[in-house]
């Protein structure tokens, strides 16, 4: 029997209308209250929040787990922790694991080893394709059933334009979002960063910005045929902030999300070949970032998700061209995107919202955040700590980040799921 | 011989060495000119260095130029290729160089098909590295030697204008040269077809043309590049014969060009592709003088790295 009063905090849920000094209690895995000055009960173990706030757990649309098959890389529980020491108390793992998560045996699986293993909520999401061949339809309904919250080839873009539209369709059917991860794979043509001064100097090969705004293009095009609610993933560029932008106002059924290293680097962090900044899509440029936070702002881009993508040291220590796509996310985006509100481009509350209430909005589920009766799901921040990120001490099992070492204002310092402590600083 | 005053520990880009470190590699390269047409073309500068030189992708100029380079100064020259080394065993770059850094080389003249190798080597590593090419990034040494030769023809390398023409987007000589011609305030222009000229060369601060015969008129020099078909899955352009049709160099578009104007190629030469045969052998070819002084240029970088006493 778990029962928590933590006092001593500012409480915060926008999605509620909540922003209090006060107090909650946790009973057993739910919240039991929530007020200025609750009664002390007995059995009450008291938790004292120091006066930091406290949020409703952060939900990550957008990670990969790793397991089955990359277990090197990262595994259920690793990954789970790093998200619990970021906030996070429900991470979605991408489908690209090995085998793929196609059918429903495979979501069983991460779903099993989930329920003994993790230290967050996992939510599964399910392959559009065998394989991620973008062949054939995987068994949309299945993985549905088995759990899945939505449907992406995520790592891979189904290029095939007739397959797409009748994965759309058929999810549709399903109510089941359709993420879209945006790159065509023929204008990127083995382009390893953005294609612009930066590659040139470099000599390496670039991937235009047009290669997502294509996708992205064609996808709100298909949602409006198909009725299909769509999610863009990591939107890197301006054009498809725009074209996002766009399909909102013509009230399509179109979503989109923010990795934190889009908002805050640009392409200039590849220089000296780093390839803890190689990822795909890749960092842009100046404008893009800039586009990306005003998309964040006035709701354009609907949530921050991490694209947390360990890598080991043996994908990431070789030549920028050889290296693998992608970085780790989930312990650093709360301190990426405060900085977007200590630098005042973004509101606390639309960041709290970006973490919290609309990525539930894009899945089609009922949020609940703080309020009696809601599972105990959160996490307290102190605004003020800085601290420096170490990718040695990262709970996750790879060390591939390009904000290691930096200094940050911000920090989770304490999560809990379902009124179980996941993380203490 | 003081300390070096190249003030960087690795040949790494052009975009690394200053004017004065440039002027200052070719005084070195001048005192061992000499030396190639000795009858016993041997001095004994770095007797007891170990030079490797580490070449990931073919090369016939580059690799023996080192070679010679450093055999001319009495270092020991070991040469290891893809094929021959562990890595066709699928050992990574990363050990492959570690394993040779525990045999203690003074210098490691480093070929990779991949842009950054020769600067990702520099991190794990105490030996000197120079770059002798890396993906379509730089070929510093090649920029030296073909400043070089510009500078013993036109006895300036200041106001000149330069066109480099052909495969810009491949070419890691023509950001080498870029580099360099600028820092002598000499004029560079890329010539070929859009599809071979990247986006963003023009933050490089360099004249675009798309129509070699419109600007042929206007070079003191002419930089020929082959198409690199290796590094092409799929063509740019139509075909080898209409490439040559409008951006080839053969006498009768050569009647278009400076009565001073010289030619130059890095090689391989793909002839009667980038140059007809006749433009190649002319008189007013550099190409063979380019190749000559790639060997006194590697001499003195070698030296100059190795930072022996004389």
């Amino acid at each position: 029997m778990t029962q928590i009063l933590i006092h001593n905090v500012r409480i915060i849920d926008p999605a509620n209308g909540l922003d209090l000094l006060g107090e909650l209690r946790i009973k057993d895995s739910k919240i039991e209250a929530i007020g200025e000055k609750l009664d002390k009960l007995p059995g009450d173990e008291a938790f004292d929040g120091k006066g930091r706030v406290l949020l409703p757990g952060f939900v990550d649309l957008h990670v990969h787990l790793r397991e089955p098959g990359f277990e090197h890389k990262e595994d259920i529980q690793s990954g789970t922790m790093a998200a619990a020491a970021g906030g996070f108390t429900t991470v979605c793992c991408m489908a690209n694991t090995h085998p793929v998560n196609d059918e429903a045996a495979v979501t069983h699986y991460i779903l099993e080893q989930s329920r003994s293993k993790a230290a967050v909520k996992v939510w599964p999401i399910g392959a559009i394709t065998v394989g991620l061949k973008g062949e054939r339809l995987a068994n949309i309904g299945e993985l549905q059933e088995a759990g899945c919250v939505a449907i992406s080839d995520d790592g891979m873009t189904v290029m095939d334009s007739q397959l797409m539209r009748l994965a759309m369709d058929y999810a549709k059917g399903f109510d089941l979002p359709v993420i879209t991860h945006s790159v065509d794979a023929n204008l990127c043509h083995g382009g390893t960063m953005n294609e612009g001064e930066v590659s040139c100097q470099m000599g390496l090969k670039g991937i235009p910005r047009e290669a997502e705004d294509i996708i992205v293009a064609r996808d709100i095009l298909l949602s409006r045929l198909t009725g299909c609610r769509l999610h863009v993933a990591h939107v890197s560029t301006a054009g498809a902030v725009e074209l996002i932008r766009q399909a909102k106002a013509q009230g399509l059924p179109v979503t989109g999300e923010a990795a934190p290293h889009h908002f805050t680097l640009t392409d200039e962090a590849c220089q000296e070949y780093d390839t803890n900044a190689k990822m795909c899509p890749p960092l842009r440029t100046c404008t893009d970032r800039e586009a990306v936070i005003q998309g964040l702002a006035d709701g354009t881009l609907d949530c921050i998700a991490t694209d947390h993508a360990p890598h080991a040291i043996v994908d990431k220590e070789v030549e920028f061209d050889q290296a693998a796509f992608g970085i780790l996310g989930l312990e650093t985006a709360f301190a990426l995107g405060y900085r977007l509100v200590l630098d005042e481009r973004l509101s606390l509350e639309k960041f709290i919202l970006a973490l919290t209430a609309k990525p539930l909005e894009v899945l089609g589920k009922t949020y609940s955040g703080l309020k009696p009766g809601a599972p105990a799901d959160l996490c307290l921040v102190d605004l003020d700590a800085q601290w420096v990120y170490r990718t040695a001490q990262s709970s996750s099992k790879s060390r591939n980040s390009p904000f290691d070492g930096w200094q940050f204002v911000g920090r989770v310092v304490h999560t809990w799921v379902e009124g179980r402590q996941v993380y203490a600083v | 011989m003081k300390e070096t005053p190249v003030r960087i520990p690795h040949i790494l880009s052009m975009a690394d060495l200053s004017r004065e470190d440039i002027e200052f590699i070719f005084q070195t390269t001048d005192r061992f000119r000499e030396v190639g047409g000795r009858p016993i073309k041997k001095v004994p500068a770095l007797r007891g260095k170990t030079v490797i030189n580490l070449f990931f992708e073919n090369s016939t100029r580059t690799r023996t130029s080192f070679e010679i380079a450093g055999k001319r100064l009495s270092a020991d020259v070991i040469n290891i290729t893809k094929s021959s080394s562990s890595v066709s065993k699928g050992e990574s770059l990363l050990d492959t160089v570690k394993n040779l850094e525990a045999m203690a080389p003074d210098v490691l003249v480093v070929r990779h098909p991949a842009a950054g190798a020769a600067q990702t080597i520099t991190r794990m590593l105490k030996a000197r590295v120079i770059n002798a090419g890396d993906g379509a990034h730089e070929h510093p040494t090649q920029a030296l030697l073909d400043l070089l030769t510009i500078r013993d023809h036109k006895k300036t390398l200041s106001g000149l204008h330069v066109g480099i023409v052909g495969d810009i987007a491949h070419s890691r000589v023509a950001r080498s040269n870029i580099l360099g011609l600028q820092r002598f305030g000499s004029k560079v222009t890329v010539i070929g077809p859009k599809s071979l000229i990247p986006l963003g060369i023009e933050a490089f601060g360099v004249g675009v043309s798309y129509d070699f015969k419109a600007v042929i008129g206007d070079l003191d020099i002419i930089m020929m590049l082959r198409i690199q078909g290796e590094r092409h899955d799929r063509l740019p352009f139509p075909n080898l014969r209409e490439y040559s049709r409008f951006f080839g160099l053969n006498l009768q578009l050569l009647q278009k060009a400076k009565s001073d104007v010289v030619i130059m190629h890095p090689g391989p030469v793909n002839r009667g592709v980038e140059i007809a045969p006749e433009v190649a052998d002319a008189p007013y070819s550099l190409i063979l003088n380019q190749v000559k002084n790639g060997v006194a240029v590697r001499m003195a970088l070698l030296y100059l790295l190795s930072g022996t006493e004389e």
